[in-house]
């Protein structure tokens, strides 16, 4: 293997171990709320492979635990997973070209895997960088959800708070995608989406933030087109410059 | 062993099939609309404005996840957020130090005190 794509690959596994920490602990309470329904210890890793969505896996668990209607399984999956619509604006598949790898970079565009991608520097990505990252966070949610079935009835008491992990992973992309792009508008735009979101619709807040985010997103793309060239230039030529001026990573 | 009367098998497998297939078709269609949209100066200026405001919605709901679950997780995520930040800041940008100190100084309060 080239010494270039093997430093790659490392960079990719390097990329996944601070999502791992969110979501190892996940996939560990994933398998204990597997058993404690009563169900077989195999649906862990087997939902874990065909959903490969965290938050989604632990809601499913108890309305499969009630034998749930399928129409209403297959309702609840389209409204919480619908906000991975909207990742693929700016996913970096292009990097991709094997029809194969490109096909396990989409099923595997969790928000993690979403997240770590896009708080990199355009010319720190790379298609060896992003699925070593992903088949990594895959690996960490199938194995936390088998340690999970294993640890079972063994542990009366899980450790509380551990699902805080993903919340500061957030938090901390966050701040670093800030500084690849310093999109105040931006960050003001989605923070107005997620405030209206909890407060109106506060079990479907991440699919009413999306939703509002993006609409508010093209008003200002439909307000900013119509000004003179430059503004519309200016915005084009943000990437390339920004990803120079900021491009200070030790 | 549980002997429950529990879902039975194909009710289990008809289930994976249904989360596999639309989950996928989520993260799936919007790329193939997307590679004929390509170039169009919408989806450039979205890809540039999108993450950064995805990502605060993302965190912002998991902070409020974590408040709700916990009738004292508002007293220790705030603290705890705000440790984040300022190891992530302080402490040269490392994000599993952070998102470790940030985690422990959760659980330490939340089980300790």
């Amino acid at each position: 293997m080239p010494e270039d794509i093997r430093a790659r690959i490392s960079a990719g596994v390097h990329d996944s171990f601070s999502a791992g920490l969110g979501i190892f602990p996940l996939g560990i309470a994933l398998g204990l709320l597997i058993i404690q329904a009563g169900l077989p210890w195999w649906l862990a890793p087997a939902l874990s492979v065909a959903a490969f969505a965290g938050s989604l896996e632990l809601l499913l668990v108890g309305m499969i635990a009630t034998v749930t209607p399928l129409a209403a399984v297959a309702l609840t999956v389209l409204v919480v997973n619908f906000r991975h619509v909207f990742y693929a604006f700016s996913f970096p598949l292009h990097l991709v070209r094997h029809p194969a790898a490109r096909a396990y970079a989409v099923y595997a565009m969790i928000d993690e895997a979403y997240a770590v991608s896009a708080s990199l520097p355009e010319q720190e990505r790379s298609a060896p960088r992003l699925l070593a990252m992903q088949l990594a966070c895959e690996a960490y949610w199938v194995g936390g959800g088998l340690l999970g079935v294993a640890l079972g009835a063994a542990l009366p008491a899980p450790v509380e708070g551990l699902e805080f992990a993903l919340c500061a992973l957030f938090t901390v992309l966050t701040l670093d995608a800030f500084r690849s792009r310093r999109e105040i508008p931006s960050l003001l735009l989605a923070g107005a989406s997620v405030t209206a979101a909890l407060v109106l619709t506060p079990d479907l807040a991440v699919l009413t933030a999306m939703l509002l985010y993006v609409t508010l997103l093209l008003a200002r793309h439909t307000l900013t087109a119509r000004r003179p060239e430059t503004t519309a230039t200016a915005v084009r030529e943000t990437p390339r410059r920004t990803a120079d001026a900021f491009d200070d990573r030790p | 062993m549980h002997l429950t009367t529990g879902p039975s098998t194909p009710y289990l497998l008809s289930v994976l099939a249904i989360v596999f297939t639309i989950t996928l078709a989520l993260r799936a269609l919007p790329f193939a609309v997307l590679g004929r949209l390509r170039g169009s100066a919408v989806v450039r200026r979205l890809a540039v404005w999108m993450p950064v405001g995805v990502l605060a919605i993302l965190a912002t709901t998991a902070l409020h996840g974590t408040v709700t679950t916990d009738p004292h997780g508002a007293r220790y995520a705030l603290p705890a957020v705000a440790v984040t930040i300022g190891v992530h800041l302080g402490l040269g940008r490392r994000t599993i130090l952070s998102v470790g100190i940030g985690t422990a100084v959760y659980v330490v309060l939340l089980n300790a005190l």
